[in-house]
């Protein structure tokens, strides 16, 4: 809100080949990246609390297979497995309280 | 003598309820840097022109012992004064008084006193400080929001409805102020959101300040939720006087005529633009270069700041600027100032104000978090808007106006009924790199000096296209005019278009892309 008139235009945005002169959004670049879904890691989609893991390393499983529950918002949520594979790591113990977006599960997906 | 004693016992029974939530809970208001809510209709109204109703309302909860609780005026105060002289309906909550919480009755007074302005054909004002819904009377509080809401979307378009932010206003609360035409919020006192830092902590394991969730600074430069920022209270309501200086009253009147002023000197129309489309200028000094006194009342000016938006008059009635803003991210159109765009021209089109738009910008962002967000919908409410308002609606294209970003910026196609153009414009289908890569992309590759002959191509497609004089050619654009002439054609443009009237099919409403 304050500083409106303290920045100079001096970046540049490329539109369709032209470069133009502007001023750009502090975490312009950073909202821009954009990371590819990668299935074999499964994360939290929410912040919660584990409340069982269905899996061991090394164990084999099918797609939708359930791999653990997370417990959020007075849900118990069930994470499935997205295809088909081998549990390479589990990043988590029951009980064990998680946030966002955390890396619970690692998968080696079979080849199909 | 016995009227005498029942006018005393008037004035005692109106001294109690004037106390509010008692001193302690006032000393605390006042400490957070806030007015009361009385002093804060009196602050915004006419000097001696405010008049409470329903001072007297009690509240009916039983539960939890509420019925030994007496809370004075239920925690809100409305009425009726004038702003300029001309009516309007106010309510207040009160903090002091069970932290302006929100049960049955309090709602009531609120419902009726928008049934008044909305019968009355006046504004709304409403004045938002409050805990939330009064847990203590259940479902009571949720029909009380309820009825609220309903009132908020019938009156939408038919009276101006104003939202005050001035102090907490979470959880449903703040659907009432977001379905309303204008919110205004003050640094450091107005909170906004819908689940707090506490329910955010405990759920989501996330540590955040209220400040930083939902404060006035968040609100007017992150999520677009308020219109008006301002520093103190007193600055807040000098700001609403003036909003209401420029809109009608209501969706049946014009705005009030003033006399005409010229602009100031200091703004020189020809040396604000540089001729370069790729160089930047501030489109807010093109604006003050035409507007009668330069005054131009901007709304929204800390987010999506690539388009700005506002009032300002022209010779004496009220306008509404679109403008794309070349010093910001090349006054592109993108989702959120697409949905700025598109809700301002609404409220134009909603209130009788002629719409102005000043047309500067190389089309819409590229990226993927653009088009992940929804570009496609959220850049269609652009065309929707300007192809559906029916005020009267000019145009002026000062350099760039390439692809879709043409059309959409109140184009002829979709019915704009001036358009002008600066000798500097640029109307085309993309800009000449762009284009002479794609149309002359054999010819160089297949050149021995590809880069000469890329320029070589790009020079020819600039001097062929990139002016105004190929859409002239056309028609699409009315005429090409000299930048210091904008301001005699856009007067003359108002004029003519006084008695503007155009038919569209009959039907409930559209579905617009929202």
């Amino acid at each position: 809100m304050e500083a409106k008139k303290e920045k100079k235009p001096t970046a540049f945005l490329n539109v369709d080949g032209t470069e133009y002169k502007t001023i750009l959004p502090e975490d312009f670049e950073q909202l821009r990246k954009y990371h590819m879904p990668e299935p074999e890691h499964i994360r939290s989609f929410i912040a919660g609390t584990i409340q069982k893991v269905n899996v061991k390393e090394g164990q084999q499983v099918k797609k939708g297979e359930k791999l653990l529950i997370l417990e959020a918002m007075k849900m118990k949520n069930r994470v499935l497995a997205p295809l088909a594979g081998k549990v390479r790591k589990v990043y988590v113990k029951e009980g064990e309280n998680v946030i966002k977006n955390q890396l619970l599960i690692k998968l080696e997906l079979s080849k199909a | 003598m016995g009227l005498k004693r029942k006018i005393h016992e008037l004035q005692k029974r109106r001294e109690e309820v004037l106390q509010g939530g008692g001193e302690k809970a006032v000393q605390k208001q006042v400490s957070m840097g806030k007015l009361t809510a009385r002093e804060r209709i009196v602050a915004l109204l006419d000097k001696g022109s405010f008049n409470e109703y329903d001072m007297f309302v009690e509240h009916e909860a039983r539960d939890f012992d509420m019925d030994k609780k007496t809370l004075y005026g239920d925690g809100v105060i409305v009425g009726t004064g004038t702003i300029h002289g001309r009516p309007v309906a106010v309510f207040a909550q009160d903090f002091t008084v069970a932290g302006g919480s929100l049960g049955l009755m309090h709602s009531r007074k609120i419902t009726k006193i928008m049934d008044h302005a909305l019968k009355m054909r006046m504004p709304l004002i409403g004045i938002n400080d409050s805990g939330g819904a009064r847990i203590q009377e259940g479902v009571n509080s949720l029909a009380g929001y309820g009825e609220i809401f309903y009132r908020n979307t019938i009156s939408s378009g038919v009276i101006p409805q104003i939202s005050v932010i001035l102090g907490p206003c979470a959880g449903g609360a703040v659907y009432s102020p977001a379905l309303t035409d204008f919110v205004f919020v003050v640094d450091n006192i107005s909170k906004m959101f819908i689940t707090g830092p506490s329910v955010i902590k405990t759920v989501l394991g996330e540590d955040i300040s209220m400040e930083d969730l939902g404060g006035a600074n968040i609100h007017s430069t992150i999520t677009g939720n308020a219109h008006f920022f301002a520093k103190n209270e007193k600055e807040c309501f000098g700001q609403i006087q003036k909003l209401l200086s420029f809109i009608p009253w209501n969706n049946e009147e014009k705005s009030q005529k003033i006399a005409s002023k010229p602009p100031r000197r200091d703004y020189k129309i020809e040396d604000i633009v540089p001729a370069d489309p790729k160089l930047p200028y501030d489109v807010r000094d093109v604006i003050k270069a035409v507007v009668d006194d330069s005054d131009f009342f901007e709304i929204m000016e800390g987010w999506a700041r690539n388009l700005v938006i506002g009032f300002g008059r022209m010779g004496g009635r009220t306008v509404g600027f679109v403008a794309n803003q070349p010093i910001y991210l090349a006054g592109v159109l993108d989702v959120d100032s697409s949905d700025k765009a598109a809700r301002f021209i609404r409220y134009c089109d909603a209130f009788n104000i002629p719409i102005i738009t000043l047309v500067d910008l190389p089309g819409y962002l590229p990226g993927v978090d653009q088009e992940h967000a929804g570009v496609i919908r959220h850049g269609a409410k652009v065309l929707y808007a300007y192809s559906e308002a029916t005020v009267p609606k000019m145009t002026v294209i000062i350099r760039k106006a390439y692809g879709g970003g043409y059309i959409a910026m109140s184009s002829r196609h979709l019915r704009a009924d001036f358009v002008f153009a600066w000798p500097s414009a640029e109307i085309a289908v993309m800009g000449p790199e762009g284009a002479a890569n794609i149309i002359f992309r054999k010819e160089i590759s297949e050149a021995e000096d590809p880069e000469k002959m890329r320029k070589q191509k790009v020079k020819e497609y600039k001097n062929k296209f990139a002016n105004p004089y190929v859409a002239a050619a056309k028609g699409y654009v009315d005429s090409v005019i000299e930048p210091g002439e904008t301001r005699k054609l856009l007067l003359h443009a108002i004029e003519v278009s006084k008695n503007k009237v155009i038919s569209v099919p009959k039907k409930k409403h559209g579905i617009p892309p929202f």
